[in-house]
């Protein structure tokens, strides 16, 4: 039993990771993070719920990950003038801006905070607006009064301010950074997040159960796989529903096909902003056949809508998997022989070596997960963490590095192109039989499950509660809330110019973090 | 160095031909049609396009970014993305536009100077999409600066997005 020290009642949501949740009282939520911490767990996701007319008031969340599994704490709050919960950041730090968006969101506040600070709401609505609380539709709309934001001030001499977005240069996401300088020395770097705050979590209350995974599946875009595949792990957790194995090994499939997508993104990308252009001619051609084999094969280059609730909307034949087995090969020789350019030259590499270290013990410190983490040392990666089909059947190995430099992500990136293109290939010729969509039968009216996926940043959460047949809470977690804050420890002594660098390196999600 | 340069003979010129444009996502209107054989000839000036996400889940900017690729080699057309709205013929949006992007969209279109193309990219540029309007989406692009081209498209991969360029450039011929 994870936290017994707590002596809580827990209950197991079923799915194909071992998930436990329970109801808390806050002296036990006020333990929990201590309890967790010493036993080497790490935060994986907080957020807020209302639950009145439900079983109270007020509720406030907190998932972690333990070597037992995902453990899922709800906290009750009682409906006062300013509901509120035993602040966790001192323990877990990137539960600090989880806690001001549970703010800006439910009006729930982390007592004695050292960040009071709006998160999400940038003054496009009211502050006494909270648009997760039932009497509020969503559909309101409010003129709009932009608030500054109270950034940090660097003092000293010769410090200067470089403020950077939220439009930026290249065809990237919207976000503000706040650079603190000396000369081209980065003494400090603040982000400002939440631009594209698109009210995804108020949305999934008027959409309909099995029509969420389209929603899911466009939390963050490059992560379409990861997030349709945890929402419909949750809802199948709900309703008790068992996928065929066929389709288990197919989403993993897909899984591992965005993951190498996205890394020989990054990877061409890396080696331009190195000023070696080469990289990103020789990466981007090899993502677009890539991406080419995905839209012949799936019907969509990104595999959209492809994850749905009882399987995949797909299927794969001897012809089609023969396509596929032949094209990682090719991928690889590819792969290979870039690696080896990227490693021999001079110049790349030393771009590469020692910009935006974050060191092991500062990764454990702060949360750093995922891909990230793996090249921090943290070594985590859902897929090997538990024992779960079809990832145990193909002896996924993780890929891992010390150093925590950008090197360091590069490495872990090729590595896991590599471990994909093998457990593609695996999968493609060990395919279980069957069928691989069972529609789900009449859902259960009111019920509680969730989701927990690696995707290629990290590992991605989602919860699920139904009400009356139709969705009252989903909360969707991205791991780049953990990362973004790492981002800021990375730069630091760095130069300017390796800013874009650093940042590519994480390549964090904005949309899945603002939500 | 012999390796790169072996590698790029190896794989030697991957470009394709750029497609035709599609006078079906023209939104606003325009000036009489020139002949479609103008086409390349239009292009044979360069146009720069800057690009504001205002709200996207990022699949548009994934396909923005495959345009930059060898197959499409959008620069090799004469087009090219640039830093700032100051140096832009065009303006991509992508997404609903986010109430927290809404300044910053204006502030981005009213810093370009003539033409002031916009092509909204995407279902969600569009129509505001799956999202719509709410507390926090204004929805379309149209409904915040004017809009001269649509492309739909969840997201418009990236041969769609070439001729939603080419839609909007013939449209103020």
């Amino acid at each position: 039993m994870p936290l017994a020290a707590l002596d809580c009642r827990f209950e197991t949501l079923p799915g194909p990771l071992p998930m436990q949740r329970a109801t808390v009282t806050r002296q036990q939520w006020r333990a929990a993070p201590a309890a967790v911490a010493a036993v080497g767990g790490r935060l994986v996701s907080l957020w807020g719920s209302d639950r009145r007319g439900l079983d109270g008031g007020f509720a406030v969340s907190a998932a972690y990950a333990l070597g037992e599994g995902l453990v899922w704490l709800s906290l009750p709050i009682a409906v006062v003038a300013q509901p509120s919960y035993p602040d966790i950041a001192r323990t877990f730090p990137a539960a600090g801006r989880m806690q001001r968006a549970c703010r800006d969101l439910l009006g729930l506040v982390a007592e004695d905070a050292v960040d009071q600070r709006p998160w999400l709401r940038h003054g496009a609505w009211p502050e006494d607006y909270f648009p997760l609380r039932r009497e509020h539709g969503g559909l309101e709309s409010f003129a709009a009064a932009p608030e500054s934001y109270p950034f940090v001030r660097v003092e000293g001499d010769g410090v200067h301010e470089i403020a950077v977005g939220p439009v930026h240069a290249g065809i990237i996401e919207p976000g503000h950074f706040r650079f603190s300088v000396v000369g081209e020395r980065v003494l400090r770097l603040e982000q400002h997040l939440g631009y594209t705050h698109k009210g995804i979590e108020k949305l999934f209350e008027r959409t309909a159960p099995l029509e969420g995974h389209y929603l899911a599946g466009r939390v963050s875009g490059d992560t379409t796989v990861a997030y349709a595949w945890a929402y419909c792990m949750a809802l199948e957790s709900l309703a008790g529903v068992e996928i065929s194995w066929r389709a288990r090994w197919l989403r993993a499939l897909l899984l591992e096909r965005e993951r190498v997508a996205n890394h020989l993104g990054d990877l061409g990308a890396l080696g331009n902003d190195a000023a070696l252009g080469f990289g990103l001619a020789q990466f981007s051609r090899l993502k677009e056949d890539w991406l080419r084999l995905n839209r012949e094969l799936f019907g969509h280059r990104f595999l959209m809508d492809r994850v749905v609730p009882g399987g995949v909307a797909t299927d794969l034949d001897v012809t089609s998997g023969e396509r596929m087995r032949r094209q990682c090969d090719e991928i690889e020789v590819e792969v290979r022989t870039l690696k080896d350019i990227y490693e021999e030259h001079g110049g790349l590499q030393d771009r590469f070596l020692t910009t935006g270290r974050v060191s092991p013990k500062l990764a454990a410190q702060l949360g750093l997960c995922g891909m990230a983490g793996r090249a921090s040392a943290q070594a985590s990666d859902l897929r090997m963490d538990f024992a779960w089909e079809p990832y145990a059947a193909l002896q996924a190995t993780m890929a891992s590095h010390r150093n925590g430099d950008v090197a360091a992500r590069v490495t872990v990136r090729i590595e896991e192109i590599f471990e994909s293109l093998r457990l593609i290939r695996e999968i493609v010729a060990r395919l279980p039989k069957g069928k691989p969509l069972s529609t789900p039968g009449a859902l259960p009216a009111n019920g509680i499950g969730a989701g927990w996926v690696e995707g290629w940043r990290g590992d991605v959460l989602v919860t699920l509660e139904l009400e009356a047949g139709g969705i009252r809470r989903c909360h969707c977690h991205d791991p780049s809330w953990q990362n973004w804050p790492l981002l800021e420890h990375a730069v630091m002594d760095n130069i300017v110019p390796d800013f874009p660098l650093i940042n590519k390196s994480f390549n964090l999600s904005y949309s899945g973090q603002d939500l | 160095m012999w390796r790169i340069l072996k590698q790029i003979v190896k794989n030697g010129v991957r470009t394709e031909p750029a497609p035709e444009s599609n006078d079906d996502w023209r939104v606003a209107q325009a000036e009489p049609e020139r002949i479609r054989a103008e086409l390349l000839a239009i292009l044979g000036r360069a146009l720069t396009i800057r690009l504001v996400d205002a709200g996207s889940c990022n699949g548009c900017e994934l396909e923005l970014n495959a345009l930059t690729n060898p197959y499409y080699n959008i620069e090799g057309l004469g087009i090219k993305f640039v830093a700032s709205p100051r140096h832009a013929d065009m303006l991509m949006v992508t997404g609903p536009v986010s109430r927290n992007m809404v300044v910053a969209l204006q502030r981005t279109w009213q810093a370009m100077p003539a033409p002031k193309l916009v092509v909204a990219v995407g279902d969600c540029g569009c129509s505001g999409g799956l999202f719509g309007e709410s507390y926090a989406s204004c929805g379309k692009v149209a409904n915040v600066i004017p809009v001269d081209v649509a492309i739909p498209g969840c997201p418009p991969p990236p041969l769609d997005l070439l001729r939603g360029i080419l839609t909007a450039i013939r449209s103020r011929k």
